[in-house]
């Protein structure tokens, strides 16, 4: 797993059928990435549900979110219609897992994402990063230490 | 570990005996069937303990996937103003299963409250503030869904079966 420090793997993703989202557009921007293993699971649905609270909080800190899973595209948009999300899910769907192996957080096992967090700062660089224990939701604590930290500098 | 961030202070809703040495802090939502199904559970654990134990309420409505949470929120704080927070909110989790927009006056009525300053004290951008302060309470706190309990400042990693269970062994 991509540590503190290390240079953020850049991306291309679909973030709904015609829309791809690049890590490098956002340079300038705090970058919030949430790797999980699935939507619809259980653990998962409550954590993005959490995130989807907390879009104001982290505008606050001038940062973007994007989940992540290997769901396809159709999957996530039916997922973010139900559930009623306001970010983006990225697809990383083809090649199967890519940016998740990138980042380290690729479970080879069961074909899914670890549930991973990282924060990146304005120029592209990790400045965070956590590793959840798989049926467990971390929260939004860290994320906004991280980002609370990044605002000091 | 997790811990409560603030500690409790004169500003939360406090059930029970003040020196207890349990202190039970709930995050928890309105309209959150997991929190419904707690609420018989915490009942059953301040029957049980009685003395021993402290609880507090705190908000945190997860206000995009359930309508009437952030409501019923201001409901419970408005009836705090005229001092009956927990007979609200026993009356919002009673009623969970037919929550609507309504139902907030109802209850106000149902337990007494002057109708017309709750309407008032819905309206006012203070209690919104407060809830809010619950909600960023929460975050802080390292709060992952509802609901989540803290026992004497710590996360307990449980629902409140465990936590009932959790109780019985150490006073065992």
């Amino acid at each position: 797993m991509l540590e503190k420090g290390a240079i953020a793997p850049d991306f291309e993703l679909n973030a709904t059928p015609d829309q791809k989202i690049k890590l490098k557009d956002f340079k300038g921007k705090n970058v919030i990435l949430a790797f999980y293993p699935a939507d619809w699971s259980p653990v998962c649905s409550d954590q993005m549900a959490l995130y989807n609270e907390m879009l104001n909080y982290f505008s606050k800190y001038d940062a973007q979110i994007f989940g992540i899973s290997v769901d396809s595209v159709w999957c996530h948009l039916a997922f973010q219609e139900n559930r009623k999300l306001h970010f983006p899910l990225l697809a990383d769907f083809e090649p199967k897992g890519a940016v998740s192996k990138a980042y380290g957080v690729y479970d080879d096992e069961v074909g899914e994402s670890k549930r991973a967090l990282f924060v990146i700062d304005k120029e592209g660089k990790i400045a965070w990063s956590y590793l959840a224990p798989l049926a467990v939701n971390p929260g939004a604590d860290g994320i906004l230490d991280a980002l609370e930290e990044l605002n000091k500098k | 570990m997790s811990v409560l961030k603030p500690e409790i202070n004169d500003q939360d809703h406090i059930q029970g005996n003040d020196s207890a040495s349990v202190t039970i802090v709930e995050f928890g939502d309105y309209q959150c069937p997991y929190c419904g199904d707690a609420y018989p559970i915490m009942k059953e654990i301040e029957e049980t303990f009685g003395d021993q134990i402290k609880f507090v309420f705190r908000h945190f409505p997860l206000a995009n996937a359930h309508q009437y949470a952030f409501p019923a929120a201001i409901a419970a704080e408005a009836a705090a103003l005229q001092g009956k927070f927990w007979e609200m909110h026993d009356a919002l989790y009673e009623n969970q299963y037919r929550l609507n927009a309504k139902l907030f006056d109802e209850l106000a009525e149902t337990i007494g409250l002057d109708l017309e300053q709750f309407q008032k004290d819905s309206a006012s951008e203070a209690i919104k503030a407060r809830i809010e302060d619950h909600f960023d309470s929460g975050i802080r706190s390292g709060v992952n869904g509802t609901p989540s309990f803290y026992v004497n400042g710590t996360k307990f990693d449980g629902g409140a079966a465990d936590l009932y269970q959790m109780l019985k062994e150490s006073t065992e």
